[in-house]
């Protein structure tokens, strides 16, 4: 048993965190603020090899654990959830089912594009009344000679609008249920690939959210993402994954509100001395670093599970459900220690109060959460 | 080009507090790191490597755990490490003459240094090390023009500002503005784990440690605030607080 990570996962903590200190804190409030796309981070994070964490180096990544994932998203979420999330799908969501489900062409043609950052990634599986209960999609796929034509839409895409390679998830087969999901790798230049609404949000907001519709798309029938009817398993078991992104993406959140509370109630002068000297504040501070202490355990824990090869859903579930109400606990504490300060924009945490919410919305519900860890439990 | 770079583990400056009680600096929990204008030196070195060719070799007196961070230096781009274990690397009196026995035993055409480490701050090491060597030294450099035969050097002094030429073999200090050291990639990162790191016995280096340094105290710089409002008329206020700032010596 050693807690301690390794030489490799220190100079990688240490690294991102320089790098998200000084490139991706001085534009962080702004592309909030503007609503914009982190085209130039992601550029700049590309060519440390942070597109392709997870992907070998014979397909152009760093090919490291799942451990040093997490660190990463983590250290990039501490100053910009936005560029979190984007990073956390386009490993997790993308990159990871084409490693694990793709033919050999497949990984050939797309992990390098995605490794290097050329095109970023998308998983388009949600639609409007298919979010939990996914197998409700309405999306069809048709094989009609060496193509499939694709006709349906999606919702609340992120990147959406942005990415250049979509994992998109259809029915092939409506008598069949949630077996009759596929799952296909999209070019975002196909013909009937459209882009509809980009959404106003709550928070995340330079990490564009998009509405997807697709108009007798023909994906060449090579794209089809390991078997028909594959698809609903290629989900589940791809969100295992990325719920150790979002994991890690809640607690870089909740790390950043517990440090901005520290260093403002040390500064905060009320009553003659500073906030950090009264009680009350010191029992969010010590309850704020428990609980990010725990949740970050449950991550590093998870992610070393997947790493082992074996069943890591319910350890996955685990994380994200409790790192994500870590992080809107901390996130509300944060506010609730800065006190008026804390709902003035000039203060990050307010934007880290409307980022964190999010992290137990998307990639399974905390509700959903708790249904994967009872049935891993009851079954 | 044979260059060799000083670098030296320091604890992170910016984190420490110091005991209310004691104004002792509260050293256990802190994190570590290469001192910064060391990691400008190694930015410089590997730079020259690339411009004319060589080899960059990272030399360290300090704790043997320092390999995390020395590892860092490696996948910045510097080709291998020697470490010397020493536990007081406060006496630049020892530290530069550990340094110059194990550069006695290289070749060499550059040493590089930071101006100074950021947690002693004495700026001795440097040119203490190329004394003990008898090379000639350019200190605070801020920018380097390598060529085959000699190198060029402007020095930041200042109030003024000079440029010195110098033959190989030389010691240079550099300055923080010297450059922007690289942030390493993953794969940088994961090639130094292969570049190899050895351990040098410090005693196999010097025979008389002569330490020159008696550390009486170390003590954290207390700043109290006076709280004097001057509520008067405002000329009058004015004129106090002048008088008072004088009194206390802060104006010159």
């Amino acid at each position: 048993m050693d807690f301690e990570l390794t030489d490799n996962q220190k100079m990688i903590r240490n690294m991102v965190r320089d790098f998200a200190e000084k490139e991706i804190e001085p534009v962080a409030a702004e592309l909030d603020e503007k609503e914009e796309y982190p085209h130039d981070i992601l550029k700049k994070m590309a060519g440390l090899g942070l597109l392709g964490i997870i992907v070998p180096s014979e397909y152009g990544g760093a090919g490291l654990d799942t451990v040093s994932y997490a660190i990463v998203i983590e250290e990039i979420s501490k100053r910009c959830a936005s560029t979190g999330v984007v990073t956390s799908v386009h490993n997790s969501l993308v990159s990871d089912p084409i490693l694990k489900y793709g033919t050999e062409e497949q990984k050939k043609k797309y992990l390098p594009l995605l490794a290097t950052g050329e095109k970023i990634g998308a998983f388009s599986a949600t639609e409007a009344n298919a979010g939990t209960d996914l197998g409700a999609m309405e999306t069809t796929a048709i094989l009609d000679g060496d193509h499939y034509v694709i006709n349906g839409s999606k919702m609340f895409i992120t990147s959406g609008s942005e990415a250049g390679i979509h994992i998109v998830f259809a029915i092939t087969d409506k008598e069949a249920g949630y077996r009759g999901v596929s799952a296909f790798i999209v070019e975002s230049n196909t013909d009937g690939f459209e882009v509809g609404s980009i959404f106003e949000k709550m928070g995340i907001n330079a990490s564009l959210t998009a509405e997807l519709i697709f108009k007798d798309m023909r994906v060449p029938k090579g794209n089809l993402l390991g078997q028909e009817g594959q698809g609903f398993k290629i989900a589940l078991g791809t969100l295992d994954g990325g719920r150790i992104g979002i994991a890690a993406q809640a607690v870089g959140i909740a790390q950043r509100a517990l440090e901005e509370s520290i260093e403002y109630s040390q500064q905060r002068q009320q009553f003659g001395r500073p906030i950090s000297k009264f009680q009350a504040i010191q029992w969010k501070i010590a309850d704020m670093a428990t609980n990010i202490e725990a949740a970050r355990l449950l991550l590093h824990r998870a992610a070393f599970a997947k790493d082992q090869g074996g069943h890591f859903s319910k350890e996955a579930a685990m994380a994200k459900l409790f790192a994500s109400e870590t992080a809107v606990k901390a996130a509300l504490e944060g506010v609730q220690i800065h006190g008026g300060y804390g709902y003035i924009k000039e203060y990050v945490v307010e934007r880290l109060f409307r980022d964190a919410k999010i992290t137990e919305i998307y990639e399974g519900t905390s509700e959903a959460q708790r249904m994967v860890i009872a049935k891993n439990l009851l079954q | 080009m044979n260059i060799i770079v000083c670098a030296k583990e320091v604890v992170d400056v910016s984190e420490i507090k110091t005991d209310p009680k004691t104004n002792k600096p509260i050293l256990q929990g802190i994190d570590k790191k290469i001192s910064d204008i060391d990691k400008n030196a190694v930015e410089e070195g590997v730079r020259i490597k690339e411009k004319l060719g060589g080899k960059v070799t990272v030399l360290s007196v300090g704790p043997s755990e320092a390999r995390e961070y020395i590892k860092e230096l490696l996948a910045m781009g510097a080709d291998e490490a020697k470490i010397i274990p020493y536990a007081d690397t406060g006496d630049y009196n020892v530290v530069s003459t550990i340094l110059a026995g194990a550069i006695n035993n290289l070749g060499y055409d550059i040493i590089l240094c930071g101006e100074a480490s950021i947690d002693l701050f004495s700026g001795q090491t440097g040119p203490r090390l190329a004394q003990k060597l008898g090379i000639p030294q350019i200190t605070y450099a801020k920018k380097l023009e390598p060529k085959e035969d000699t190198i060029t050097a402007d020095r930041d002094l200042g109030d003024k500002k000079v440029t010195m030429e110098s033959s190989y073999p030389v010691l240079i200090s550099v300055t923080k503005e010297i450059n922007e050291p690289r942030l390493p990639s993953l794969m940088q990162i994961l090639g130094a784990a292969n570049k190899p790191i050895e351990v040098i016995a410090h005693s196999s280096l010097v025979s008389e440690e002569t330490s020159v340094l008696e550390r009486i105290d170390i003590k954290g710089v207390s700043m109290e605030r006076k709280n004097i409002i001057y509520k008067d008329d405002i000329d009058d206020a004015i004129g106090k607080l002048v008088e008072n700032l004088a009194k206390d010596g802060v104006l010159g």
